[in-house]
């Protein structure tokens, strides 16, 4: 049985955050990061640090013993401060540890459950996990898959099953008429996946997290004031605002925090049809790039057609309200009126979602690509033995493959026949 | 009118029919075996060879189950090879040719010889049911035979339809009627059905063939027998031969595909895209400009060749037109047409793991008409459903095979869960714990199991234990003897020079290391006789691997023993998408390992799944 930690509680940078270490090795583990641990049930004050020596934190430990926790296994829960950035670290750090990955979804519930540790109201709480999940799971997928990311995602995808396929044809089909050595195109697939996962990974130091953190389109039609309201949010001149329709052709990122989170706002071209094909370009990146958006704010005036259709947790917002009459509830970026009423429902919203899905499925990705890695390592010390060695060679892509699982989807057997029978003459 | 009486009975004597009833004959319970003809028994109808890739461990998991395809295998063989002998051990089949009839009378033999087990020739024409469960079979001729089990196996019978360029007609298989009786008495059960095809090459006369100008393959010196049972074979061994096609035979073929019963639009059925017609080779692959041919003897007492490579559907003309074109073949006569035929199947995510139809009480379905190909796949199933349906019988638990412990788990998982899109076949890249699940190791995985259930004879359990013994004193011989890098330096063997001390068990994962090379280290190690040796090595080879893969495997175990009522109500799963909930309410898996099999479950669903199962348990039982 392996051991498994996440952050257990809630995202946001207000108050405590938990993390959570669970299964046989989870008091080595912490011991690793606070040096000694308190009596089981008794919590103590430890400074974290990582395995240079580097401080990460200072938090409560508190020590459960096996058969008295949530799980019913051996657990340690470290309630650290809540920033994102010092809970990235440590779960890093714990990432390090020789037999311990990042827990799935549900996985602790699901141990506890294995163990008898629930009660029933537990159990109706499982459900909500669920569509947290799975809607975590759409989002995510959905930015993964509008991205760069989900380019590189999809020719993974396609490398693996490409490399697999050949391995499984000179196992499976030896018999038959097939070249037999597929050696060299085996090492070229699996060294561009490699290579393009390190690069991806290189990108996920908890700095760059912290900084990318949300993103939080503005749209509306042209000069309804989106980037009047940007800049207001913003404290600066970050989005050039003129008088003439269509200036923010591109999409414009400013960086702020809202709340204690760190947010990226877009400022968005205005939606409206238009032949100019500079402009239109501009259009249809702003919806693309709003699509794939943690939360969309729209800038409506009394009079604009709707264009557009905002889902059910978007923000709708009357816009120009120095225009309006007095009293009237919307926002001026003009004036600052309602500013920090609409900075506390985009905050709001957030930290919704952050309690709801959590940027524990990044670092999940992140640990997949690892593991992946490392079987892709072998794999292509296999390949390099020989013939002789094409059983352990598959097994370690069925590794790699089975680690991607959450970033790529699953690819089952009939992926890979499907790719043996589209490019080989096979059959007696 | 006839009446006679069994516990169970299967209808088909093809390779299903005959395992099913030799499985719950050796169960100990009073077996029938109906079938048109007698000669129906060991018949195979397409190529005569048994085993390779992925079947190859299907037999010999049959046989580890003391099953009879094995044991008549090694008896009719008359060229034994090992595939993938050059490489890992987990992936090597053994495959014999067969004579066809040898294996016949082989088959018919141990079949008569089956105590329990009685051959019954007829027709089976309809179900006798009794308060809404199957309890026997009617016959054409008006016998009536009751059984508390059935099992059907009647292979590619229902609704056959056999093509030969645009002449099509009604047939179960070459030369036999097909079942439209029995096909139209299923219908009335109104289960979920689909119409696949398969194909097979025509036959040559050997007397005809240019051998001098071809290259022949002998089989391997040192012969790899399917029975864990068996010493060496019994035939005379033969050579095959080997040609190929050429750009005339492919041009011949292009030019006539609107006369190919498959192209010219007379077929709807999906065939096999591991096993395409000539047809489908030339016309998908159309920049290869040569196909490889094997010529393979039917048997050792006739002249029968069987070209492996160009099965088809074109008229019989043009069959004799391409097949002259071959090297070889020039003045090659053609003894029967190739053919396709086409058929109906069951889809089996109708049945349970047991392989009994869920919506019909009393039914088993196995082999071919469960959408699968091949004799070993039929067989497997076979199996399954006579141990179950003779458990059924006794009023014992259901057994159920599992994934993580035989190719035959593989398969049955497979098919009941997701179903089939074309002829389903066994290949070794199915198994994902396939380094484990070696040919090699068959009966360690299930023989203790056939022990359990008492469908094993003695002398084979006498064997397996004296087997067993000796491996683990070997294993315990092994763990115990450990050198240093010193001493292995001076035996040759390169390791790190860290002054830690490596076991004999250990240093047999290494690549390059065997027991030879140990045994001037420490002369105990000379007790270990070859075959042991082998089979250790082999663990050792994979131990890192298997280790691995436990937790996957201890997961699997644990959902599989997470049984879900058929009455389990899925609408009630608040959190379930909708979708999901359908998904799972259609297939009623049986138990959790199953539902996490199915399309679109996450780690989360199936917790709640579980945690629903355990509410109602808890709740049952208060
Ligand atoms: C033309 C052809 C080509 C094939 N090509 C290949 C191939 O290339 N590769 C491959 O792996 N496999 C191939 N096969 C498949 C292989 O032969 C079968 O998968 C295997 O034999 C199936 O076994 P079975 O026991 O399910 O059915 P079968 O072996 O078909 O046995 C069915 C039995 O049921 C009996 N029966 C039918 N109806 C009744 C009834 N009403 N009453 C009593 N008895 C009945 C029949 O007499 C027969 O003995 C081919 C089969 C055919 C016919």
């Amino acid at each position: 049985m392996s051991t498994i930690f996440a952050q257990a509680s809630a995202l946001g940078k207000a108050g405590v955050s938990v993390v959570r270490i669970s299964g046989p090795s989870a008091f080595d583990a912490a011991r690793k990061l606070a040096g000694s641990l308190p009596l089981a049930r008794q919590t103590a004050l430890r400074v974290l640090r990582d395995a240079k020596g580097e401080i990460l934190d200072e938090a409560l430990v508190l020590c459960f013993e096996e058969k008295a926790s949530f799980t019913g296994e051996q657990t340690v829960e470290l309630q650290t401060h809540g920033s994102i950035a010092v809970v990235r670290a440590v779960l890093a750090e714990l990432g390090k540890h020789e037999g311990l990955r990042v827990a799935e979804p549900g996985e602790f519930t699901r141990r506890a459950l294995a163990n008898g540790r629930l009660d029933l109201a537990q159990v109706e709480g499982l459900a909500d996990l669920i569509s947290s999940e799975t809607e975590a799971q759409r989002q995510q997928a959905l930015r993964l898959f509008s991205g760069g990311l989900g380019e590189l995602a999809t020719s993974w995808r396609e490398s693996l099953i490409r490399a697999s396929a050949l391995l499984t044809v000179t196992i499976d089909f030896a018999d038959e008429d097939v070249p037999v050595d597929v050696k060299p195109e085996v090492l070229d697939l699996v060294s561009g996946v490699q290579t393009g996962m390190k690069q991806q990974l290189l990108g996920f130091g908890a700095a760059e997290r912290v900084r990318m953190g949300f993103e939080v389109a503005i749209l509306g039609a042209p000069n309804v004031g989106k980037s009047t309201l940007l800049n207001a949010l913003a404290g600066r001149d970050a989005a050039i605002t003129s008088e003439i329709a269509g200036t923010t052709r591109d999409v414009i990122e400013v960086r702020m925090e809202l709340a204690g989170l760190p947010v990226t706002l877009l400022d968005t071209a205005g939606l409206r049809e238009t032949d100019d094909v500079v402009e239109k370009i501009g259009v249809s990146r702003a919806l693309e790039r709003a699509s794939a958006a943690d939360l969309r704010v729209y800038l409506v005036e009394a009079g604009d057609q709707d264009s557009f259709e905002p889902s059910a947790e978007d923000l709708i917002v009357a816009a120009k309200a120095d225009l309006l009459a007095e009293g009237s509830a919307g926002v001026s970026g003009l004036t600052g009126s309602g500013i920090s009423e609409l900075v506390a429902r985009i905050s709001e919203a957030l930290l919704n979602k952050t309690a709801r899905a959590g940027l524990a499925t990044r670092e999940r990705h992140k640990s997949a690509m690892e593991r992946c890695l490392s079987a892709l390592e072998s794999a292509v010390d296999m390949v390099g033995r020989g013939d002789e060695f094409s059983d352990l060679a598959a097994e370690e892509l069925r590794e790699a493959l089975a680690a991607l699982n959450s970033l790529i989807g699953r690819v089952d057997v009939e992926n890979v026949l499907d790719e043996v029978f589209s490019s080989f003459c096979l059959g007696k | 009118m006839k009446h006679l009486d069994f516990d169970v009975v299967v209808v088909g004597g093809g390779h299903a029919g005959t395992e099913a009833a030799h499985a719950a004959a050796r169960m100990g319970v009073r077996t029938a075996l109906v079938t048109l003809r007698k000669a129906d028994i060991g018949t195979m109808s397409c190529n005569p060879a048994i085993g390779g890739l992925g079947k190859g461990h299907l037999v010999r998991e049959i046989d580890a189950m003391d099953g009879v395809m094995g044991r008549v295998s090694d008896r009719a063989g008359i060229q034994f090879r090992l595939l993938n002998r050059r490489k890992g051990p987990a992936v090597q089949g053994p495959r014999a040719q067969q004579d066809r009839a040898l294996y016949r009378s082989a088959m018919l033999a141990a079949t008569e010889a089956q105590p329990l087990l009685s051959i019954v020739e007829g027709e089976t024409v309809d179900f006798i049911e009794k308060s809404g469960k199957v309890s026997g079979v009617l016959l054409a001729d008006g016998t009536e035979i009751s059984a508390r089990e059935v099992i059907l196996t009647t292979g590619t019978f229902l609704r056959g339809t056999i093509h030969i360029g645009d002449v099509s007609y009604a047939g179960g298989r070459m030369g036999d009627k097909p079942s439209i009786r029995l096909a139209e008495r299923m219908d009335n059960f109104e289960l979920p059905k689909g119409r696949l095809k398969t194909g097979t090459p025509p036959r040559l006369s050997g007397r005809t063939i240019n051998w001098d100008i071809l290259e022949s393959q002998p089989g391997d010196s040192e012969p790899t027998l399917f029975s864990f049972l068996s010493k060496e074979p019994e035939a005379r061994q033969i050579s095959c031969g080997i040609t190929h096609t050429n750009e005339k035979t492919h041009e011949i073929i292009a030019d006539n595909l609107d006369k190919s019963a498959m192209y010219g639009g007379h077929i709807d059925g999906v065939g096999p895209r591991y096993c395409p017609s000539i047809e489908d080779k030339v016309v998908r692959f159309a920049d290869k400009t040569s196909h490889l041919i094997f010529l393979e003897p039917e048997s050792l007492s006739n002249d029968t060749i069987y070209p492996n490579g160009i099965s088809t559907s074109l008229p019989e003309n043009v069959q004799k037109e391409y097949v002259q074109s071959i090297s070889g073949l020039e003045q090659a006569e053609i003894v029967q047409p190739g053919y396709a035929i086409e058929y109906d199947f069951i889809d089996p995510r109708a049945l349970t793991l047991e392989l009994r139809l869920k919506s019909i009480d009393g039914l088993f379905l196995a082999g071919q008409i469960n959408g699968t190909t091949g004799y070993e796949e039929a067989a497997a199933q076979g199996l399954v459903a006579g141990l179950n349906a003779a458990r059924a019988v006794l009023e014992q638990e259901p057994v159920l095979f599992s994934r993580a412990e035989s190719y035959i788990g593989v398969m049955i998982d497979d098919l009941v869960t997701r179903g089939v899109s074309e002829p389903y076949r066994m290949f070794t890249s199915r198994a994902e714990f396939r380094l484990s699940l070696r040919a090699d190791n068959a009966d360690q995985r299930l023989t203790p199991l056939a022990v359990s259930l008492g469908c094993v004879s003695e002398e084979r359990k006498k064997l397996f234990y004296n087997k067993a013994k000796a491996l683990e004193s070997a294993k315990n011989l092994l763990d115990s003897c450990a050198f240093t890098p010193a001493e292995l330096r001076a035996a040759n063997v390169n390791v790190n020079q860290d002054g830690s001390r490596r076991t004999a068990f250990q240093l047999l994962s290494y690549p390059d290391v065997s027991l030879d090379t140990l045994l001037p280290l420490d002369p105990t190690l000379k007790s270990i006789t070859p075959t042991i040796a082998k089979q250790l090595e082999r663990d050792a080879l994979y131990v890192n691997y298997i280790e691995r893969q436990q937790r996957e495997v201890d997961a699997m175990k644990r959902d599989e023993k997470q049984h879900i009522p058929v009455s389990f109500d899925y609408s009630a799963l608040d959190g379930l998408s909708n979708e999901l909930k359908l998904k799972l309410s259609r297939s009623q898996p049986q138990n959790l390992a199953q539902a996490a099999g199915i399309d679109g479950m996450t780690p989360a669903a199936i917790a709640l799944l579980l945690a629903k199962l355990r509410q109602a348990r808890r709740s049952k039982g208060a």
